[in-house]
Protein backbone atom coordinates (compact mmCIF):
# COMPACT_ATOMS: atom_id res chain seq x y z
CA UNK A 1 0.00 0.00 0.00
CA UNK A 2 1.36 3.30 -0.50
CA UNK A 3 0.91 5.80 1.40
CA UNK A 4 0.85 10.17 0.92
CA UNK A 5 3.16 11.74 2.38
CA UNK A 6 0.74 13.60 4.11
CA UNK A 7 -0.79 10.38 5.94
CA UNK A 8 3.02 8.80 6.77
CA UNK A 9 3.80 12.92 8.54
CA UNK A 10 0.18 12.46 10.34
CA UNK A 11 1.03 8.98 11.43
CA UNK A 12 4.48 9.47 12.49
CA UNK A 13 3.74 12.86 13.84
CA UNK A 14 -0.09 13.03 15.45
CA UNK A 15 -1.10 15.79 16.23
CA UNK A 16 -3.13 16.67 19.13
CA UNK A 17 -3.39 12.86 21.16
CA UNK A 18 -4.62 12.15 24.13
CA UNK A 19 -7.96 12.45 26.14
CA UNK A 20 -9.71 15.45 27.83
CA UNK A 21 -12.38 14.57 30.89
CA UNK A 22 -15.15 13.45 29.36
CA UNK A 23 -17.26 14.92 32.41
CA UNK A 24 -15.73 18.34 31.76
CA UNK A 25 -18.61 20.48 30.65
CA UNK A 26 -16.63 22.27 28.14
CA UNK A 27 -16.06 19.38 26.21
CA UNK A 28 -17.89 17.03 23.35
CA UNK A 29 -16.93 13.75 22.95
CA UNK A 30 -17.66 11.34 19.77
CA UNK A 31 -17.14 8.28 19.35
CA UNK A 32 -17.44 6.30 16.14
CA UNK A 33 -16.77 3.25 14.32
CA UNK A 34 -16.19 -0.26 16.28
CA UNK A 35 -13.74 -2.90 16.57
CA UNK A 36 -15.43 -5.20 14.63
CA UNK A 37 -14.70 -3.37 11.42
CA UNK A 38 -11.01 -2.40 12.62
CA UNK A 39 -11.95 1.33 12.74
CA UNK A 40 -12.58 3.18 15.46
CA UNK A 41 -12.00 6.73 16.50
CA UNK A 42 -12.86 9.05 19.58
CA UNK A 43 -12.77 12.92 19.25
CA UNK A 44 -12.75 15.43 21.54
CA UNK A 45 -13.50 19.14 21.16
CA UNK A 46 -12.95 21.74 24.18
CA UNK A 47 -15.72 24.57 23.58
CA UNK A 48 -15.68 28.26 25.04
CA UNK A 49 -18.74 28.20 26.23
CA UNK A 50 -19.26 31.40 25.61
CA UNK A 51 -18.16 32.08 21.90
CA UNK A 52 -18.91 28.00 21.15
CA UNK A 53 -15.39 28.44 19.58
CA UNK A 54 -14.05 25.24 19.68
CA UNK A 55 -10.56 26.17 21.59
CA UNK A 56 -9.00 22.89 21.80
CA UNK A 57 -9.26 19.12 20.70
CA UNK A 58 -7.72 15.46 21.48
CA UNK A 59 -8.47 12.27 18.94
CA UNK A 60 -7.15 8.65 20.05
CA UNK A 61 -7.38 6.16 16.43
CA UNK A 62 -7.83 2.05 16.53
CA UNK A 63 -7.19 1.58 12.96
CA UNK A 64 -5.24 1.86 10.27
CA UNK A 65 -2.46 4.70 8.90
CA UNK A 66 -5.39 6.53 7.07
CA UNK A 67 -7.47 6.43 9.79
CA UNK A 68 -5.27 7.34 11.91
CA UNK A 69 -3.83 10.38 9.43
CA UNK A 70 -8.14 11.44 9.57
CA UNK A 71 -8.56 12.13 12.98
CA UNK A 72 -5.25 13.59 13.40
CA UNK A 73 -5.82 15.89 10.51
CA UNK A 74 -9.54 16.82 11.84
CA UNK A 75 -8.41 17.74 15.35
CA UNK A 76 -6.18 20.41 13.30
CA UNK A 77 -8.99 21.80 11.40
CA UNK A 78 -11.87 21.81 14.28
CA UNK A 79 -9.39 24.59 16.01
CA UNK A 80 -10.77 27.95 15.88
CA UNK A 81 -14.19 26.70 14.54
CA UNK A 82 -17.16 27.75 16.00
CA UNK A 83 -19.48 24.12 16.52
CA UNK A 84 -21.69 25.48 13.46
CA UNK A 85 -18.50 25.90 11.19
CA UNK A 86 -17.02 22.78 12.42
CA UNK A 87 -19.91 20.59 11.28
CA UNK A 88 -19.17 21.96 7.36
CA UNK A 89 -16.00 20.10 7.25
CA UNK A 90 -16.55 17.38 4.93
CA UNK A 91 -15.03 14.03 3.87
CA UNK A 92 -14.32 14.89 0.60
CA UNK A 93 -11.78 17.54 2.15
CA UNK A 94 -10.13 15.42 4.39
CA UNK A 95 -9.26 12.72 1.79
CA UNK A 96 -8.62 15.23 -1.07
CA UNK A 97 -6.09 16.79 1.77
CA UNK A 98 -4.48 13.52 2.24
CA UNK A 99 -4.94 11.75 -1.22
CA UNK A 100 -6.67 9.17 -0.07
CA UNK A 101 -7.33 6.35 -2.92
CA UNK A 102 -10.47 4.89 -3.36
CA UNK A 103 -9.84 2.18 -0.92
CA UNK A 104 -9.68 4.62 2.04
CA UNK A 105 -12.25 6.79 1.65
CA UNK A 106 -14.43 5.46 4.53
CA UNK A 107 -11.70 6.73 6.85
CA UNK A 108 -12.61 10.42 5.40
CA UNK A 109 -16.21 9.30 6.72
CA UNK A 110 -15.55 8.26 9.67
CA UNK A 111 -13.31 10.83 10.80
CA UNK A 112 -16.71 13.53 9.57
CA UNK A 113 -18.65 11.73 11.34
CA UNK A 114 -16.67 11.65 14.65
CA UNK A 115 -17.16 15.53 14.28
CA UNK A 116 -20.67 15.26 14.18
CA UNK A 117 -20.54 12.60 17.08
CA UNK A 118 -18.29 15.43 19.52
CA UNK A 119 -20.46 18.21 18.29
CA UNK A 120 -23.82 16.44 19.21
CA UNK A 121 -22.36 15.21 22.83
CA UNK A 122 -21.06 18.59 23.76
CA UNK A 123 -24.60 20.24 22.54
CA UNK A 124 -26.68 17.35 24.66
CA UNK A 125 -24.97 18.09 27.45
CA UNK A 126 -24.81 21.90 27.25
CA UNK A 127 -28.77 21.47 26.73
CA UNK A 128 -28.84 19.36 30.18
CA UNK A 129 -29.08 15.82 28.76
CA UNK A 130 -26.56 14.73 30.53
CA UNK A 131 -28.13 11.83 31.66
CA UNK A 132 -26.96 9.14 28.96
CA UNK A 133 -22.93 9.26 29.02
CA UNK A 134 -21.46 7.94 25.72
CA UNK A 135 -20.94 4.72 26.62
CA UNK A 136 -17.45 5.28 25.26
CA UNK A 137 -15.78 7.74 27.67
CA UNK A 138 -13.38 6.08 29.62
CA UNK A 139 -13.13 6.93 33.35
CA UNK A 140 -9.59 8.36 33.27
CA UNK A 141 -7.77 11.78 34.65
CA UNK A 142 -7.50 14.12 31.83
CA UNK A 143 -4.41 13.89 29.63
CA UNK A 144 -4.09 16.50 27.51
CA UNK B 1 8.59 9.14 20.29
CA UNK B 2 9.77 7.66 16.77
CA UNK B 3 7.04 5.83 15.64
CA UNK B 4 8.01 4.55 12.53
CA UNK B 5 11.18 1.89 13.32
CA UNK B 6 13.37 2.62 10.22
CA UNK B 7 15.88 -0.60 10.36
CA UNK B 8 18.61 -0.36 7.51
CA UNK B 9 18.47 -3.36 6.25
CA UNK B 10 14.14 -4.78 5.22
CA UNK B 11 13.78 -8.06 7.03
CA UNK B 12 11.80 -10.62 5.01
CA UNK B 13 9.56 -12.38 7.23
CA UNK B 14 6.56 -13.66 5.27
CA UNK B 15 7.97 -16.85 3.60
CA UNK B 16 4.58 -18.16 3.41
CA UNK B 17 3.93 -15.65 0.94
CA UNK B 18 6.44 -16.58 -1.03
CA UNK B 19 10.51 -17.35 -1.06
CA UNK B 20 13.62 -16.15 -2.76
CA UNK B 21 14.51 -18.83 -5.26
CA UNK B 22 18.20 -20.52 -4.17
CA UNK B 23 20.86 -19.87 -5.36
CA UNK B 24 21.91 -23.46 -6.23
CA UNK B 25 18.16 -23.84 -8.29
CA UNK B 26 19.04 -20.84 -9.93
CA UNK B 27 22.13 -22.22 -10.99
CA UNK B 28 20.28 -25.21 -11.93
CA UNK B 29 17.71 -23.69 -14.23
CA UNK B 30 20.16 -21.30 -16.73
CA UNK B 31 21.81 -23.51 -18.97
CA UNK B 32 18.03 -24.17 -19.98
CA UNK B 33 17.16 -21.18 -20.96
CA UNK B 34 19.92 -20.64 -23.41
CA UNK B 35 21.39 -23.34 -24.06
CA UNK B 36 19.52 -26.61 -23.69
CA UNK B 37 16.42 -25.10 -24.62
CA UNK B 38 14.96 -27.42 -26.96
CA UNK B 39 11.26 -28.48 -26.49
CA UNK B 40 11.17 -31.89 -24.09
CA UNK B 41 8.11 -32.77 -26.68
CA UNK B 42 10.70 -33.13 -29.65
CA UNK B 43 11.38 -36.07 -29.92
CA UNK B 44 13.57 -36.43 -32.89
CA UNK B 45 16.46 -34.44 -32.39
CA UNK B 46 19.04 -33.74 -29.49
CA UNK B 47 17.79 -30.52 -28.22
CA UNK B 48 14.72 -32.20 -27.29
CA UNK B 49 15.65 -35.44 -25.95
CA UNK B 50 18.06 -33.39 -23.77
CA UNK B 51 15.19 -31.10 -22.56
CA UNK B 52 13.34 -34.64 -21.95
CA UNK B 53 16.22 -36.04 -20.07
CA UNK B 54 15.96 -32.78 -17.40
CA UNK B 55 12.43 -33.18 -17.01
CA UNK B 56 12.49 -36.58 -16.30
CA UNK B 57 15.69 -36.17 -13.94
CA UNK B 58 13.30 -33.14 -11.94
CA UNK B 59 10.22 -35.17 -11.82
CA UNK B 60 12.46 -37.83 -9.97
CA UNK B 61 13.44 -35.64 -7.93
CA UNK B 62 9.65 -34.23 -6.92
CA UNK B 63 8.76 -37.84 -6.32
CA UNK B 64 11.81 -38.60 -4.02
CA UNK B 65 10.50 -36.02 -1.61
CA UNK B 66 7.03 -37.81 -1.25
CA UNK B 67 8.76 -41.50 -1.92
CA UNK B 68 5.95 -41.39 -4.50
CA UNK B 69 6.66 -42.92 -8.16
CA UNK B 70 7.88 -40.16 -10.92
CA UNK B 71 5.36 -41.30 -13.07
CA UNK B 72 2.22 -40.08 -10.33
CA UNK B 73 4.00 -36.74 -10.76
CA UNK B 74 2.06 -33.95 -13.59
CA UNK B 75 3.19 -30.83 -14.33
CA UNK B 76 1.55 -27.54 -14.06
CA UNK B 77 1.79 -23.92 -13.80
CA UNK B 78 1.72 -23.89 -9.79
CA UNK B 79 -0.49 -25.38 -7.16
CA UNK B 80 -3.51 -22.69 -7.65
CA UNK B 81 -3.62 -24.84 -11.23
CA UNK B 82 -3.14 -28.15 -9.72
CA UNK B 83 -6.34 -27.65 -6.97
CA UNK B 84 -8.14 -26.56 -10.01
CA UNK B 85 -7.02 -29.76 -11.76
CA UNK B 86 -7.16 -32.49 -8.48
CA UNK B 87 -11.18 -30.99 -7.46
CA UNK B 88 -12.58 -29.88 -11.35
CA UNK B 89 -11.17 -32.91 -12.90
CA UNK B 90 -12.19 -35.38 -10.13
CA UNK B 91 -15.72 -33.86 -10.19
CA UNK B 92 -16.07 -33.91 -13.80
CA UNK B 93 -14.81 -37.81 -13.96
CA UNK B 94 -16.85 -38.81 -11.65
CA UNK B 95 -20.11 -37.04 -11.88
CA UNK B 96 -21.68 -39.94 -13.05
CA UNK B 97 -20.82 -42.01 -9.62
CA UNK B 98 -21.66 -38.75 -7.29
CA UNK B 99 -21.88 -35.10 -6.94
CA UNK B 100 -21.15 -34.53 -3.36
CA UNK B 101 -17.47 -32.75 -2.07
CA UNK B 102 -16.30 -31.94 0.79
CA UNK B 103 -13.86 -29.28 2.23
CA UNK B 104 -12.86 -26.98 4.84
CA UNK B 105 -13.74 -23.35 5.45
CA UNK B 106 -10.08 -22.30 6.10
CA UNK B 107 -8.56 -23.95 2.51
CA UNK B 108 -6.71 -21.56 0.15
CA UNK B 109 -9.16 -19.50 -2.11
CA UNK B 110 -7.56 -22.02 -4.63
CA UNK B 111 -9.23 -24.72 -3.39
CA UNK B 112 -12.83 -22.69 -2.33
CA UNK B 113 -13.13 -20.92 -5.30
CA UNK B 114 -13.06 -23.72 -7.62
CA UNK B 115 -15.59 -25.42 -5.32
CA UNK B 116 -17.95 -22.76 -5.51
CA UNK B 117 -17.40 -22.96 -8.87
CA UNK B 118 -18.45 -25.91 -9.00
CA UNK B 119 -21.69 -25.59 -7.10
CA UNK B 120 -22.53 -23.04 -9.61
CA UNK B 121 -22.40 -25.92 -12.34
CA UNK B 122 -24.92 -28.16 -10.28
CA UNK B 123 -22.32 -29.69 -7.81
CA UNK B 124 -22.93 -29.76 -4.21
CA UNK B 125 -20.33 -28.67 -1.56
CA UNK B 126 -20.31 -29.42 2.56
CA UNK B 127 -17.81 -26.68 4.04
CA UNK B 128 -16.63 -28.37 7.31
CA UNK B 129 -15.79 -26.04 10.49
CA UNK B 130 -12.67 -26.43 12.17
CA UNK B 131 -12.23 -26.26 16.04
CA UNK B 132 -10.38 -23.36 17.84
CA UNK B 133 -7.48 -25.04 17.32
CA UNK B 134 -7.78 -25.32 13.23
CA UNK B 135 -8.13 -28.28 13.33
CA UNK B 136 -10.40 -30.14 11.65
CA UNK B 137 -12.93 -32.45 13.91
CA UNK B 138 -12.66 -36.24 12.11
CA UNK B 139 -16.34 -36.95 13.68
CA UNK B 140 -17.63 -34.45 11.85
CA UNK B 141 -16.12 -35.14 8.22
CA UNK B 142 -17.26 -38.61 9.14
CA UNK B 143 -20.69 -36.98 9.32
CA UNK B 144 -20.48 -35.26 6.26
CA UNK B 145 -19.26 -38.14 4.29
CA UNK B 146 -22.65 -39.45 2.09
CA UNK B 147 -22.71 -42.14 -0.91
CA UNK B 148 -22.37 -39.73 -3.32
CA UNK B 149 -19.25 -37.84 -1.97
CA UNK B 150 -16.74 -37.97 -4.62
CA UNK B 151 -14.00 -35.66 -2.97
CA UNK B 152 -12.66 -34.69 0.07
CA UNK B 153 -9.84 -31.89 -0.06
CA UNK B 154 -8.04 -30.97 2.93
CA UNK B 155 -4.60 -28.97 3.02
CA UNK B 156 -1.89 -30.45 4.82
CA UNK B 157 -0.53 -27.17 6.42
CA UNK B 158 -2.85 -24.51 6.69
CA UNK B 159 -0.70 -20.77 4.58
CA UNK B 160 -2.70 -18.30 7.55
CA UNK B 161 -2.01 -19.85 10.84
CA UNK B 162 0.81 -22.95 9.98
CA UNK B 163 -1.54 -25.56 11.60
CA UNK B 164 -1.08 -29.11 10.27
CA UNK B 165 -3.77 -31.51 9.68
CA UNK B 166 -4.10 -35.15 10.63
CA UNK B 167 -3.65 -36.07 6.93
CA UNK B 168 -3.31 -39.97 7.87
CA UNK B 169 -6.20 -40.24 10.06
CA UNK B 170 -8.29 -38.12 7.28
CA UNK B 171 -7.21 -40.35 4.42
CA UNK B 172 -7.62 -43.36 6.30
CA UNK B 173 -11.36 -42.49 6.32
CA UNK B 174 -11.90 -41.30 2.92
CA UNK B 175 -10.62 -44.98 2.05
CA UNK B 176 -12.90 -46.60 4.02
CA UNK B 177 -15.55 -44.74 2.06
CA UNK B 178 -13.61 -45.21 -1.04
CA UNK B 179 -13.62 -41.33 -1.57
CA UNK B 180 -10.99 -39.78 -3.22
CA UNK B 181 -8.43 -37.44 -0.99
CA UNK B 182 -6.93 -34.35 -2.54
CA UNK B 183 -4.67 -32.53 -0.57
CA UNK B 184 -3.42 -29.20 -1.33
CA UNK B 185 0.64 -29.41 0.51
CA UNK B 186 1.74 -26.27 -0.84
CA UNK B 187 2.60 -24.73 2.38
CA UNK B 188 3.75 -28.79 3.38
CA UNK B 189 5.90 -29.98 0.75
CA UNK B 190 10.00 -29.91 2.16
CA UNK B 191 8.52 -28.41 5.51
CA UNK B 192 6.92 -31.92 6.71
CA UNK B 193 7.42 -35.31 6.35
CA UNK B 194 4.82 -36.44 3.63
CA UNK B 195 5.24 -40.69 1.99
CA UNK B 196 2.82 -40.89 0.14
CA UNK B 197 3.70 -44.86 -0.07
CA UNK B 198 2.34 -44.53 3.60
CA UNK B 199 -0.23 -41.92 3.30
CA UNK B 200 -4.05 -42.54 2.20
CA UNK B 201 -3.68 -39.59 -0.48
CA UNK B 202 -4.77 -39.60 -4.05
CA UNK B 203 -4.33 -36.45 -4.98
CA UNK B 204 -1.49 -33.32 -3.57
CA UNK B 205 -1.21 -30.30 -4.99
CA UNK B 206 2.42 -28.98 -5.10
CA UNK B 207 4.41 -25.79 -5.36
CA UNK B 208 7.40 -24.48 -6.55
CA UNK B 209 7.61 -20.73 -5.30
CA UNK B 210 6.77 -21.76 -1.51
CA UNK B 211 9.87 -24.05 -0.51
CA UNK B 212 12.63 -21.74 -3.20
CA UNK B 213 11.93 -22.91 -6.47
CA UNK B 214 10.98 -20.68 -9.07
CA UNK B 215 7.33 -19.13 -8.98
CA UNK B 216 5.25 -20.47 -12.17
CA UNK B 217 5.58 -23.85 -11.52
CA UNK B 218 4.22 -26.36 -9.54
CA UNK B 219 2.58 -29.92 -10.04
CA UNK B 220 0.31 -32.36 -8.94
CA UNK B 221 0.66 -36.19 -7.55
CA UNK B 222 -2.14 -38.38 -8.83
CA UNK B 223 -2.18 -41.91 -7.13
CA UNK B 224 -1.93 -44.76 -9.49
CA UNK B 225 -2.16 -47.41 -7.72
CA UNK B 226 -5.10 -47.54 -6.76
CA UNK B 227 -5.21 -45.88 -10.05
CA UNK B 228 -7.02 -42.30 -10.03
CA UNK B 229 -8.38 -40.80 -12.88
CA UNK B 230 -9.33 -37.14 -13.42
CA UNK B 231 -10.68 -35.15 -16.57
CA UNK B 232 -7.95 -32.87 -17.99
CA UNK B 233 -8.21 -29.03 -17.57
CA UNK B 234 -5.84 -28.11 -20.25
CA UNK B 235 -6.53 -29.12 -23.74
CA UNK B 236 -4.02 -28.96 -26.40
CA UNK B 237 -1.43 -31.94 -27.80
CA UNK B 238 -1.96 -34.61 -24.60
CA UNK B 239 0.70 -33.61 -22.79
CA UNK B 240 1.41 -35.50 -18.94
CA UNK B 241 -0.45 -38.54 -19.89
CA UNK B 242 -3.43 -36.49 -21.21
CA UNK B 243 -3.89 -34.93 -17.75
CA UNK B 244 -2.33 -31.65 -18.57
CA UNK B 245 -1.62 -30.29 -22.30
CA UNK B 246 1.08 -27.15 -22.83
CA UNK B 247 4.80 -27.54 -23.69
CA UNK B 248 6.53 -28.25 -20.24
CA UNK B 249 9.27 -24.95 -19.26
CA UNK B 250 12.41 -27.21 -18.56
CA UNK B 251 13.85 -24.50 -16.86
CA UNK B 252 11.33 -23.90 -14.64
CA UNK B 253 11.02 -28.02 -13.91
CA UNK B 254 14.50 -28.29 -13.76
CA UNK B 255 14.40 -25.39 -10.96
CA UNK B 256 11.41 -27.25 -8.95
CA UNK B 257 13.17 -30.15 -9.21
CA UNK B 258 16.67 -28.66 -7.60
CA UNK B 259 14.45 -27.03 -4.61
CA UNK B 260 12.67 -29.99 -4.20
CA UNK B 261 16.05 -31.86 -3.71
CA UNK B 262 17.41 -29.43 -1.52
CA UNK B 263 14.12 -30.00 0.43
CA UNK B 264 14.85 -33.67 0.56
CA UNK B 265 18.78 -33.07 1.68
CA UNK B 266 17.91 -30.18 4.29
CA UNK B 267 14.52 -30.64 5.70
CA UNK B 268 14.98 -32.48 8.91
CA UNK B 269 18.07 -30.00 10.27
CA UNK B 270 15.88 -26.94 8.74
CA UNK B 271 13.22 -27.18 10.78
CA UNK B 272 15.86 -28.05 14.03
CA UNK B 273 17.18 -24.57 13.28
CA UNK B 274 13.85 -22.97 12.19
CA UNK B 275 11.96 -24.27 15.33
CA UNK B 276 14.20 -22.39 17.68
CA UNK B 277 14.33 -19.25 15.27
CA UNK B 278 10.15 -19.51 15.98
CA UNK B 279 11.03 -20.01 19.51
CA UNK B 280 13.10 -16.95 19.77
CA UNK B 281 10.64 -15.03 17.73
CA UNK B 282 7.45 -16.15 19.90
CA UNK B 283 8.68 -15.43 23.23
CA UNK B 284 10.09 -12.16 22.36
CA UNK B 285 6.45 -11.07 21.14
CA UNK B 286 4.58 -12.61 23.83
CA UNK B 287 6.86 -10.55 25.88
CA UNK B 288 4.35 -7.90 24.87
CA UNK B 289 1.38 -7.42 26.98
CA UNK B 290 -2.17 -9.15 25.76
CA UNK B 291 -0.45 -10.34 22.36
CA UNK B 292 -1.54 -14.25 21.46
CA UNK B 293 -0.81 -16.85 19.15
CA UNK B 294 -3.35 -18.22 16.35
CA UNK B 295 -4.29 -21.90 16.22
CA UNK B 296 -2.75 -25.01 17.61
CA UNK B 297 0.27 -24.46 19.16
CA UNK B 298 2.00 -27.79 19.06
CA UNK B 299 0.07 -28.97 15.59
CA UNK B 300 1.90 -26.54 13.59
CA UNK B 301 4.84 -25.69 11.39
CA UNK B 302 8.11 -24.23 12.60
CA UNK B 303 7.59 -22.12 9.40
CA UNK B 304 4.84 -20.06 10.86
CA UNK B 305 3.09 -17.70 14.18
CA UNK B 306 0.62 -16.30 13.54
CA UNK B 307 -0.05 -13.47 16.73
CA UNK B 308 -2.63 -10.88 17.79
CA UNK B 309 -1.94 -7.86 19.50
CA UNK B 310 -4.82 -6.53 20.64
CA UNK B 311 -6.16 -3.09 20.70
CA UNK B 312 -3.96 -2.45 17.99
CA UNK B 313 -5.05 -2.29 14.21
CA UNK B 314 -2.85 -4.38 11.78
CA UNK B 315 -1.99 -2.53 8.96
CA UNK B 316 -1.13 0.51 11.33
CA UNK B 317 1.06 -1.71 12.92
CA UNK B 318 2.83 -2.61 9.56
CA UNK B 319 3.11 0.94 8.56
CA UNK B 320 5.39 0.96 11.87
CA UNK B 321 7.65 -1.41 11.23
CA UNK B 322 8.48 -0.61 7.92
CA UNK B 323 11.17 -2.66 7.16
CA UNK B 324 10.23 -5.58 8.09
CA UNK B 325 8.04 -7.68 5.51
CA UNK B 326 5.17 -9.60 7.21
CA UNK B 327 1.31 -9.88 6.63
CA UNK B 328 -1.49 -9.43 8.44
CA UNK B 329 -5.29 -10.66 8.57
CA UNK B 330 -6.86 -7.08 8.90
CA UNK B 331 -9.61 -6.10 6.72
CA UNK B 332 -7.77 -2.85 5.76
CA UNK B 333 -4.45 -5.10 4.13
CA UNK B 334 -6.86 -6.76 1.93
CA UNK B 335 -8.47 -5.51 -1.12
CA UNK B 336 -11.91 -6.91 -0.64
CA UNK B 337 -11.92 -4.94 3.19
CA UNK B 338 -12.77 -8.08 4.43
CA UNK B 339 -10.78 -9.52 7.43
CA UNK B 340 -8.68 -12.82 7.09
CA UNK B 341 -11.63 -15.78 6.80
CA UNK B 342 -9.32 -18.23 8.01
CA UNK B 343 -9.37 -16.23 11.45
CA UNK B 344 -12.86 -16.10 11.55
CA UNK B 345 -12.98 -19.49 11.10
CA UNK B 346 -11.01 -20.56 14.02
CA UNK B 347 -14.52 -19.01 15.92
CA UNK B 348 -12.02 -15.69 16.17
CA UNK B 349 -13.96 -12.33 16.68
CA UNK B 350 -12.97 -10.02 13.77
CA UNK B 351 -11.14 -7.17 16.07
CA UNK B 352 -8.41 -10.42 16.43
CA UNK B 353 -8.29 -10.63 12.68
CA UNK B 354 -7.89 -7.05 12.32
CA UNK B 355 -4.62 -7.08 14.93
CA UNK B 356 -3.11 -10.16 13.88
CA UNK B 357 0.14 -10.82 12.18
CA UNK B 358 1.55 -13.47 10.56
CA UNK B 359 5.22 -14.21 10.49
CA UNK B 360 6.81 -16.34 8.52
CA UNK B 361 10.42 -17.37 8.42
CA UNK B 362 12.80 -19.53 6.10
CA UNK B 363 16.05 -20.68 5.35
CA UNK B 364 17.99 -17.29 4.94
CA UNK B 365 16.31 -16.08 8.16
CA UNK B 366 18.62 -15.08 11.20
CA UNK B 367 18.62 -14.57 14.87
CA UNK B 368 19.43 -11.35 14.10
CA UNK B 369 16.84 -10.59 12.20
CA UNK B 370 14.11 -12.06 14.59
CA UNK B 371 15.81 -9.75 17.24
CA UNK B 372 15.07 -6.59 15.24
CA UNK B 373 11.88 -7.62 14.20
CA UNK B 374 10.95 -8.28 18.06
CA UNK B 375 12.25 -4.74 18.77
CA UNK B 376 10.25 -2.78 15.62
CA UNK B 377 6.79 -5.05 16.88
CA UNK B 378 7.59 -3.87 20.50
CA UNK B 379 7.87 0.12 19.70
CA UNK B 380 5.08 -0.13 17.74
CA UNK B 381 2.63 -1.71 19.68
CA UNK B 382 3.37 0.51 22.79
CA UNK B 383 3.47 3.44 20.34
CA UNK B 384 0.09 2.83 18.92
CA UNK B 385 -1.46 1.50 21.91
CA UNK B 386 -0.69 4.93 22.96
CA UNK B 387 -3.14 6.19 20.13
CA UNK B 388 -5.64 3.51 20.84
CA UNK B 389 -9.00 4.42 22.46
CA UNK B 390 -9.60 1.02 22.92
CA UNK B 391 -6.51 0.26 25.05
CA UNK B 392 -7.16 3.51 26.72
CA UNK B 393 -10.80 1.88 27.61
CA UNK B 394 -9.35 -1.25 28.71
CA UNK B 395 -6.67 0.44 30.83
CA UNK B 396 -9.36 1.69 32.76
CA UNK B 397 -11.20 -1.61 33.30
CA UNK B 398 -14.06 -1.27 30.58
CA UNK B 399 -15.30 -4.20 29.13
CA UNK B 400 -15.51 -4.00 25.43
CA UNK B 401 -17.71 -6.38 24.63
CA UNK B 402 -20.45 -4.51 26.68
CA UNK B 403 -20.20 -1.12 24.46
CA UNK B 404 -22.74 -0.35 21.86
CA UNK B 405 -20.93 0.85 19.12
CA UNK B 406 -21.89 3.33 16.39
CA UNK B 407 -20.86 2.10 13.85
CA UNK B 408 -21.01 3.65 10.35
Amino acid sequence: MAYSDKVIDHYEHPRNVGSFDADDADVGTGMVGAPACGDVMKLQIKVDPVTGVIEDARFKTYGCGSAIASSSLVTEWVKGRTLAQALEIKNSAIAEELALPPVKVHCSILAEDAIKAAVADYRARQDGNVAEQPACSPVTSPSA
Amino acid sequence: MQAVTDLQQPIYLDYAATTPVDPRVVQAMLPYLTQQFGNPASRSHAFGWAAEEAVEIAREQVASLLNADPREIVWTSGATESDNLAIKGVAKFHAGKGKHLITVKTEHKAVLDTMRELEREGFEVTYLDVQPDGLLDLAQLEAALRPDTILVSVMAVNNEIGVVQDIAAIGALCRARRVLFHVDAAQAAGKIPLDLEKLPVDLMSLSAHKIYGPKGIGALYVRRKPRVRIEGQMHGGGHERGMRSGTLPTHQIVGMGKAYALAREHMAGENERLRALRNRLQEGLLRIPEAHVNGSLHARVPHNLNVSFPFVEGESLLMGIKGVAVSSGSACTSASLEPSYVLRALGLPDEVAHSSIRFSIGRFTTPDEIDRAVAAVTTTVAWLRGLSPLWEMHQAGVDLSTIAWASH
